[in-house]
């Protein structure tokens, strides 16, 4: 019997948060994934909330902490993370939450917005044709346009636990990157000026949770650095 | 019991690629309009496409012409796919393809700087006599993934507004017009119940893959607007025609695209052979889905599938080398180390033919309105409603979907219903919305019935719905099977009206959702099962033993399933071609199916 303790808290009912104990079986005794073990936990308490929608690590919906860790519930065996036949299961750490597991992304998002996510251009492109881009030039997007905002690597980071309204966190910061990386984008100096202050950018001191947090294996730390020499070189 | 209303020109139901299309083109209109969704936008299905979006932009091959495109597509829909909607489709398709590029899709590339095409399954040249095509554009193998990012950032530029983690319970049809006047909707946060008002609903839903047991499929997708549609005794098309798509990961259900046999890679049998050159002697591996999938079942069912049960085959790609395997399809290797633990550079994938994708839905026209089908007196739009993407059959891919065809299908006709709209309102066309405190009791009514602590578990009755569904409509079909599947149906429905659910919480009730969900499924799964049994013929993804043959004198036509008397009716097929020359006529008279 696996022992799983889960964070609970409904703010209709709960003054405040409390962990929860289940034991669970597994059937056959499978490694199956964390998120298959808290579908068995719904089956048992109906009254435990998550999200979840694809099950195979690309919508981005499951992002919680395991036993410590923050990852894609559904792309995490429990041989990966249960230590000693016990997992702990906690909602993101940072984010206000909404209940048990589910957290507000409210904030993550509005940073998410305020780097202008989306293609930037001065002159109109060619009529029924596609812009041309060299295959080096679409290289550079790689690593960067496969986030899948799952608030893994922002809620991992301490200058964003600190500084959620100001400090963009790294997965902005890397759509940041990846809009200045394209070279169908114009509007690098102006996205360039936006970041140019004590917080949005140059809260981060390279601790590099991100890097480690990410189950998509990109680099939040290395775009903020690209940015950052791009800054300098802008004078 | 009264609940607040909220006003809306229109309303996109569903934030997946065709909802955000639409939602992208009536953001630009000044039309007061929002998107409701039940998962944040980017949670939506369409972000596991993975292979591209099929379209003839003659990148790869300056000569393609969409004419050949729409060729295959009729080919593979076994014609019964409307030739109107397929000629649209096809021939609309590169400026909706560009379209997608300008606002900053990261397609990959060739030398030269266009966009990377890729060959996949039922593609050919000229008419089937040129060889195999490749016109399937790709972002590497997470084109779904781009594209709906894509279109979520284009609807932030254009201000879109967005109700998300919005759940969409039923529609209010108005007892007095008989139009569709908005959907009554919880929101999830907060448990509030509201009725959106407005002049048009457009259901963008997506698919139901969840009625069987073994799907590629995302949890969320439970055919919330089937469901709906139903609910509301409107019809449901070619419900029959579910695609098996042949690379399901053995075990976990996960997608693995068929852009992997586009690259080069193929599938072997337990002795190591490359079956499919028995099967499809020319297109081999990359011929139609449902041809590989039963080819498949075959081999299983003869004793030459793999492992103790010879319940998979394999995926062979390993001979494409490492280079080709992490540029070209980067996320498989992912996947397949994650869920089948094998490195694709070093083994074969463990695969078998899973659910993936429900060709069958909503009747529309090409500008996306929904039909209301009358065996006599004919095809008539219902008013203030459309259906576009995977939740509507318009119906471009008939009997068997083409891959690649899917992706193109939302963003055509998810911009078609978009400028329908925009058009209507214009001139000034769209129908006035006035509802009665009446029309929202079905909904209401329904809601309450979801708050008894006991009663049926929703897990288990969803569990038996999907063994069901695997065990009596899977791949191969037969009458008397059927009979019995739909028999059980009949006996668990009356659990459907006696769900327990334990959480009586407002804030983010899961359990409350799932018990709606839970009930879209089963009245999907009717649909199916009913027009299944009745169609007495084999046609592309419907094959059954009782009825080998595909029979054109009878059944060269949609079935259209009849919720409120449980019957099957036919719709005849649209074969008008506008923009084909007279010489080319004859390609699209439907033909002998081989591969």
């Amino acid at each position: 019997m696996l022992k799983v303790s889960v964070y609970r808290y409904n703010p209709e009912t709960d003054e405040r948060p409390y962990m929860q104990d289940y034991e669970l079986e597994i059937p056959g005794g499978r490694d199956v994934m964390v998120l298959d073990a808290m579908h068995l936990l719904k089956e048992q308490d109906q009254t435990l909330s998550f999200r979840r929608s694809c099950r195979e690590g690309v919508c981005g919906s499951d992002g919680v902490n395991m036993n410590g860790r923050n990852g894609l519930a559904c792309i995490v065996p429990l041989s990966e993370v249960v230590r000693g036949n016990r997992l702990s299961l906690r909602p993101l750490p940072g984010l206000p939450v909404v209940r048990d597991l589910v957290v507000d992304m409210e904030q993550f998002y509005s940073q998410y917005e305020k780097i202008r996510p989306y293609l930037i251009h001065d002159a109109p492109p060619p009529p029924e044709r596609e812009r041309l881009q060299s295959p080096e030039d679409r290289d550079k997007l790689d690593g960067l346009y496969e986030c899948i905002l799952c608030a893994c690597c922002s809620t991992s980071c301490p200058s964003f636990w600190w500084n959620p309204d100001k400090f963009l966190g790294p997965a902005a910061l890397l759509q940041a990157w990846r809009f200045i990386a394209d070279s169908r984008d114009t509007a690098t100096s102006e996205r360039l000026a936006q970041l140019d202050d004590l917080y949005s950018l140059y809260r981060c001191h390279g601790i590099m949770n991100c890097v480690a947090a990410c189950p998509k294996g990109l680099n939040p730390t290395k775009a903020i650095g690209q940015i950052r020499n791009k800054l300098i070189a802008s004078g | 019991m009264s609940v607040k209303t909220e006003d809306f020109d229109a309303l996109i139901i569903g934030g997946g690629g065709a909802g955000l299309r639409a939602a992208l083109q009536l953001a630009q209109s000044g039309l007061n309009t929002a998107v409701v969704s039940k998962v944040f936008p980017t949670r939506s299905h369409t972000v596991s496409a993975q292979g591209g979006i099929t379209c003839a932009i003659q990148s790869d091959d300056p000569d393609d012409r969409w004419q050949w495109h729409m060729y295959d597509t009729v080919k593979g829909s076994d014609y019964i796919g409307d030739q109107e909607a397929i000629e649209y489709m096809c021939r609309e398709g590169p400026k909706a393809v560009y379209e997608l590029e300008h606002i900053g899709l990261p397609f990959s590339r060739n030398p030269d700087g266009r966009i990377y095409q890729r060959p996949f399954g039922g593609q050919s040249r000229d008419f089937g006599r040129g060889g195999q095509a490749a016109r399937t554009c790709a972002a590497a193998d997470r084109t779904g993934h781009a594209l709906l990012h894509t279109l979520y950032q284009a609807n932030l530029k254009a201000g879109a507004r967005f109700l998300n983690e919005w759940f969409a319970v039923d529609l209010i049809v108005s007892g007095a017009s008989g139009a569709v006047c908005g959907v009554v909707a919880i929101d999830i946060a907060t448990g509030d119940v509201t009725a959106l008002r407005s002049r048009v609903t457009v259901l963008a839903t997506g698919g139901a893959g969840r009625i069987y047991q073994s799907t590629t499929n995302a949890h969320i997708n439970t055919g919330d607007g089937m469901g709906m549609a139903l609910r509301a005794g409107y019809p449901a098309q070619d419900m029959e025609m579910w695609q098996f798509h042949p690379t399901g990961i053995h075990g976990a259900g996960v997608l693995v695209t068929e852009g992997c046999r586009g690259e080069g890679g193929y599938l072997i049998n337990r002795d190591g052979e490359r079956f499919m050159e028995r099967y499809a002697p020319n297109a081999l591996d990359l011929a139609s889905r449902d041809v590989v999938a039963r080819s498949m079942v075959l081999e299983m069912l003869d004793g030459r599938g793999c492992g103790e049960n010879s319940d998979h085959v394999m995926l062979k790609l390993d001979h494409l080398g490492e280079d080709v395997l992490n540029a070209r399809l980067p996320g498989i290797c992912e996947l397949s180390k994650t869920f089948a633990h094998v490195d694709p550079a070093r083994a074969p994938i463990p695969v078998v033919p899973t659910c993936h994708y429900m060709m069958g839905g909503i009747p529309t026209n090409i500008h996306g309105q929904a039909l209301q089908v009358d065996d006599e007196k004919g095809d008539s739009v219902i008013d203030g409603l459309y259906a576009a993407g995977e939740v509507a059959c318009v119906s471009v891919h008939g009997a068997n979907r083409l891959g690649g065809n899917s992706l193109l299908d939302l963003i055509v006709f998810g911009r078609a219903a978009g400028l329908h709209i925009e058009e209507h309102n214009r001139s000034g066309d769209l129908p006035e919305a006035n509802f009665s405190e009446e029309d929202l009791a079905p909904a209401l009514e329904r809601l309450g019935r979801l708050e008894r602590q006991t009663g049926e578990s929703v897990s288990q009755v969803r569990e038996e719905l999907q063994r069901i569904m695997q065990n009596h409509f899977g791949v191969f079909r037969e009458g008397d099977f059927m009979r019995e599947g739909i028999a059980k149906l009949d006996t668990l429905r009356g659990a459907l009206d006696n769900l327990a659910v334990s959480d009586t919480s407002k804030v983010f009730n899961t359990a409350r959702i799932e018990a709606i969900e839970l009930q879209n499924l089963f009245e999907v799964a009717y649909a199916t099962a009913i027009s299944a049994e009745r169609r007495e013929e084999s046609r592309g993804a419907h094959a059954r033993n009782d009825f080998t043959e595909r029979d054109d004198e009878n059944w060269l036509a949609h079935s259209v399933y009849h919720p409120e008397t449980r019957t099957l009716g036919r719709r005849s097929v649209n074969f008008d071609l506008n923009h084909i020359e007279s010489d080319e006529r004859e390609w699209f008279e439907p033909q002998q199916r081989t591969y």
